[in-house]
């Protein structure tokens, strides 16, 4: 099975990738600026609603219920679909859902498609598919359309140019779209954006749309966005293929009062979403005549059969775990190497990766649990990201590593505390060759990681322990 | 009350004097301290860093040697974090039922510093002397798994002398994040200047904190540029009195 989550496989471990980030000034003012916007306007959105622990209970509920009971509400969604006229195609990995949607296309004697923003597409890398294909992907969300024209790579699951400022964002579009004399307002930009997007809208006439939510009860699929751009994708082509992650399923309507509460407050800061479309099949005479979906696997069922790691499975894909990480502030989302970025792709990455590559990412967090707080679905992301720790040193095992001896070594000595007094008076007396004026300042192997950015105390010449014995002693007790 | 104090490994090596200021402190009080010479770790790097099966023994010794406490006292809430937040699961893997059921009788026993003095034992003013321009650093995990909130400022609110100062982004981590400062040292490196930069914006000269863990951190950085800005454990500002500082 080839299993892709857009450029992991060759993506270097978390640590490298993040160094030129990190020398990226502009880079990271803009990460900065962007996530304390989002972060800001969430809070105030969330303080008004009273009921917000409730609401997270209750859709946490709801996604534990759907995921133990998967099988049953993708197969009601298929049938409900399929009565209203679409047609549901099963795909078990990325190449599969690729092959599935470039046939569709061609059946349609299409040599171009609109695309409204997806991650799952990102997660198969459609695009380049479909350009091996012969076949040119538009993107038609205004920040897709910035990365897609920029070459660039999403650094955000819902806002993915927010690592672009109004500036750099005007270049793109000047270099790109041939308009030399374009300004940086947000109206030149907008006005950029729509010329080159509406003749696209009334010519290509096949779209292809991600999906916030399925809806089991009635075969509907329902989308949320900003800009409407969405909406055109929706309603103007001939054909439409949906493609989405198994676990994007609701057992019913209703359920979306939890869900549309929770997710735009979580992801924009909004109290509703300005465009909340939810269709179902065709109608005759509105709207596309044809309409797939096709539902994609892709190592979400190895996630599904771990128990301790199931609750990745719970994610709307709101956004809100990378604009609160601490992490994620400093390096913006391209150092995780996929399309799923911060927290919540530090999780689901190495999951659908089989450990291999993404061993790094559940290491890329000081698992302060920021991300955990905000969370609108409860994903307990630190304790998932200690699970996915303990399965890379299971994994890691065999080789011969230096961090493996050192912490086996560590749990011998704290098994007993005559091994741990003789391992402090090792340390104290060993210490001396790099103590200075009671700091050290450099150290060798590993710990040497410490001392390239901070000092050390020296261990003080009496441990806590040497102290109460001598005040006992003293006091004689 | 016989208080049973947990000193945490690094404390008890790295951090002598936060254990020495917590016996004063709590003797001051009225309370009669005891000190198990048994103790060694909670096993929280290993479990966090993926070791967990390193972790397992650990966590048995613990239980063990704090069983029959009446309360035990542990000047760390990242430890404190690692007990409360996974020994019941990890009691629960071994199926050993005389394990389970210590753990879960133990649990409700064990407190913060600033916990037991505020929560447990109903106090604010512990009758401390700390005439400094102080800002309290939050832990993550005294924010986020004990949910402490603002108990430890009640305590230094209460000092005679002190000059407290809010630090901005307080709810921020500082990059420590145990095995992440070195695995990651260029982004935790990347935090702490966030974190030193909001720490020098106050003007205090002591930064303080429950957890001497990211004040490791935070002071080893401080010390690295040289800013002149210390770091100092809660229990020794609030053992601190008049006599004391004389």
């Amino acid at each position: 099975m080839t299993v892709r989550v857009g450029e992991s496989a060759n993506a270097p471990s978390f640590p490298k990738a993040a160094l030129p980030l990190l020398d990226d000034a502009q880079l990271r003012k803009n990460v900065r600026h962007a996530t304390d916007v989002i972060q800001h306007k969430r809070a105030i959105v969330v303080a008004e609603q009273k009921d917000w622990q409730q609401l997270r209970d209750a859709a946490s509920a709801i996604k534990e219920h759907t995921l133990r009971h998967l099988d049953h509400y993708l197969l009601e969604f298929e049938a409900k679909c399929t009565a209203a006229g679409g047609q549901v195609h099963w795909a078990a990995d990325a190449d599969e859902a690729n092959h599935i949607i470039i046939g569709l296309v061609q059946q349609y004697n299409s040599k171009e498609v609109i695309k409204i923003k997806t991650m799952t597409s990102d997660e198969t890398r459609l695009n380049e598919a479909l350009q091996e294909a012969s076949i040119h992907p538009y993107e038609t969300d205004l920040a897709e359309l910035i990365i897609q024209l920029g070459h660039d790579k999403p650094s955000h699951i819902v806002v993915p140019a927010l690592h672009k400022n109004r500036m750099q964002v005007r270049e793109i579009f000047q270099q790109s779209m041939g308009l030399p004399n374009l300004g940086d307002k947000p109206e030149d930009l907008t006005a950029a954006a729509r010329n080159y997007l509406r003749e696209k809208f009334l010519r290509v006439k096949v779209g292809v749309s991600g999906a916030n939510f399925l809806i089991a009860e009635t075969g509907g699929v329902c989308i949320v966005e900003s800009e409407g751009n969405g909406r055109m994708c929706l309603t103007l082509p001939d054909a439409l293929i949906t493609v989405a992650g198994i676990e994007k399923v609701i057992p019913a309507f209703r359920d979306l009062d939890t869900f549309l509460q929770l997710l735009p407050r979580s992801a924009t800061g909004e109290r509703m979403n300005p465009y909340n479309s939810i269709w179902t099949g065709v109608h005759p005479g509105d709207g596309p005549k044809h309409f797939h979906v096709v539902l994609l696997d892709n190592g979400r069922t190895n996630i599904l059969a771990d128990a301790e790691a199931r609750q990745t499975l719970n994610c709307i894909r709101c956004g809100a775990c990378l604009n609160t990480c601490p992490v994620y502030r400093q390096t913006g989302g391209h150092a995780y190497g996929s399309s799923y970025a911060g927290p919540i792709g530090a999780i689901f990455t190495p999951q659908v990766l089989g450990m291999e590559h993404g061993q790094s990412l559940p290491y890329a967090s000081s698992l302060c649990g920021a991300c955990y707080e905000v969370c609108p679905v409860k994903i307990n992301i630190p304790e998932v990201l200690i699970h996915l720790r303990g399965r890379v040193v299971r994994e890691k095992q065999s080789a011969a590593n230096l961090e493996a001896i050192g912490m086996k070594a560590m749990a011998a000595i704290f098994k007993s505390a005559r091994r741990f007094e003789a391992a402090q008076r090792l340390g104290r007396i060993g210490q001396w060759p790099v103590v200075s004026d009671g700091w050290v300042k450099h150290l060798p192997g590993l710990m040497g990681n410490w001392t390239a950015v901070r000092d050390l105390r020296a261990i003080p010449q009496q441990s806590f322990r040497d102290w109460w014995r001598t005040r006992k002693k003293e006091s004689g007790q | 009350m016989r208080i049973s104090l947990f000193i945490t490994c690094y404390n008890d090596t790295l951090f002598p004097e936060t254990g020495k200021s917590v016996v004063a402190l709590l003797e001051r009080l009225g309370h009669q301290v005891d000190f198990p010479l048994a103790q060694t770790c909670c096993g929280q790097m290993h479990y966090n860093t993926g070791y967990q099966e390193e972790a397992m023994p650990l966590m048995r010794r613990f239980v063990e040697i704090f069983k029959d406490a009446e309360v035990v006292c542990i000047p760390s809430s990242s430890c404190v974090a690692m007990i409360r937040d996974h020994y019941p699961k990890m009691a629960e893997a071994t199926g050993d039922p005389a394990l389970i059921r210590d753990t879960e009788a133990l649990l409700p026993k064990v407190f913060e510093l600033s916990e037991l003095l505020v929560k447990k034992l109903g106090l604010e003013d512990v009758g401390a002397y700390y005439p400094h321009r102080v800002t309290y650093h939050a832990s993550c995990h005294s924010l986020r798994s004990l949910h402490l909130g603002d108990t430890p400022l009640k305590l230094l609110r209460k000092v005679r002398g002190i000059d407290l100062v809010e630090l901005e982004n307080v709810d921020r981590c500082c990059g420590f994040g145990g095995t992440f400062a070195v695995k990651n040292m260029d982004v935790s490196a990347a935090m702490l200047s966030e974190k030193l930069k909001d720490i020098e914006n106050t003007t205090a000269e002591v930064c303080t904190a429950v957890d001497n863990s990211c004040l490791m951190h935070i002071f080893g950085g401080l010390h690295r540029q040289r800013a002149g800005v210390k770091t100092v454990h809660l229990a020794e500002i609030l053992a601190a009195t008049e006599k004391s500082s004389r």
